[in-house]
């Protein structure tokens, strides 16, 4: 496996698609090749980080939370 | 006396509660059973979809205060502009009132909501012609052809609240700043947590082109995090003297 094979599937290898023995391979690979251990290691922080960014969502601007609430009512309530 | 009195009393409502608890145990394990025989037992969101059909509006301004700022954001990420995601938050809540029976809760209730909003994104960026025209900065170049040689290892930065708060506001804009095509895709997978499967099915195109189009973007913003965290230390290192 070559380096530009690691930058091909770091997705994949990733989000764990690949079948075990290409994983093993890129393990190997990655061991001894200081750039795609960096390239892995930063790839990986860099999923982590959007992870993130769902899992502490700010709050929803109040006057926009009111607006919507009173458009439902109208809409939803007052139709019925 | 006083104190024997309050210590039988305490031992009163100690007991009534253990008994309580230990009611409310046995009837949630006997709901378990009750679903876990043919489906699984509905989750906060289940249970209010389900109050909702029942006709209880009160019920519906739960699910839509639980998940408001989900799908404002994500309209946000989609669209960039406030006054088009509020107009998406209004209509896909409107759609998921009036679709609600149609929710079988083979996904979680807010990935379904999610599928609306997305779609309602997809048709106002048409409507509007601004496929790929909105970023508010400079879109990013994806190239991805090889990897450089020489690569900084960011991972393992420390980061406090103050510089957490920072990166991701720089993540909601380095975001803007891709493709169309590759926001989506991105956003749907690493924020929402959407599968392949999901968005494929959401986006309309086969799970390897939403394979190719999430790689590329994480490309994309993996170069975008190592010119910030470079340019961080550079800031770091320069107060620090």
């Amino acid at each position: 496996m070559k380096c530009a094979d690691i930058l091909e599937k770091i997705s994949d290898y990733l989000d764990k698609e690949l079948d075990p023995s290409i994983c093993k391979e890129i393990e190997n690979h990655v061991q001894d090749c200081e750039p795609c251990i960096a390239f892995l290691n930063t790839m990986r922080k860099t999923v982590e980080l959007f992870n993130d960014v769902g899992k502490r969502e700010t709050e929803i601007p109040g006057p926009v939370s009111d607006k919507l609430m009173n458009f439902l009512k109208q809409n939803v309530i007052e139709k019925k | 006396m006083t104190c024997a009195v309050s210590d039988s009393m305490f031992m009163y409502h100690y007991m009534q509660n253990r008994f309580l608890a230990f009611s409310i145990s046995k009837m949630e394990d006997a709901e378990k059973e009750t679903y876990s025989k043919e489906q699984k037992a509905p989750d906060k969101d289940g249970l209010l979809v389900k109050q909702v059909l029942e006709g209880d509006y009160g019920a519906f301004e739960q699910l839509v205060k639980r998940h408001q700022s989900r799908v404002f954001y994500h309209a946000m990420r989609f669209l960039n502009r406030q006054e088009d995601a509020e107009d998406i938050l209004q209509d896909t809540f409107l759609r998921a009132f009036k679709g609600l029976g149609s929710f079988r809760g083979d996904s979680s209730f807010l990935t379904w909501l999610l599928k609306i909003a997305t779609n309602n994104c997809l048709m106002k960026l048409r409507k509007s012609k601004k496929m790929d025209i909105v970023s508010l900065d400079k879109p990013v170049e994806i190239d991805g052809s090889e990897l450089p040689r020489e690569i900084e290892d960011w991972s393992n930065n420390p980061s406090d609240q103050r510089l957490e708060d920072e990166t991701r506001e720089f993540l909601n804009k380095a975001m803007a700043r891709l493709p169309e095509d590759k926001r989506m895709v991105l956003v749907l997978k690493d924020v929402e947590g959407f599968t392949n499967l999901e968005i494929s099915e959401t986006l309309g195109m086969s799970v390897a082109a939403v394979k190719s189009r999430l790689h590329r973007a994480r490309l994309a913003m993996r170069d975008l995090l190592s010119h910030y965290f470079e340019e961080r230390e550079v800031n770091y290192k320069r107060n620090i003297q």
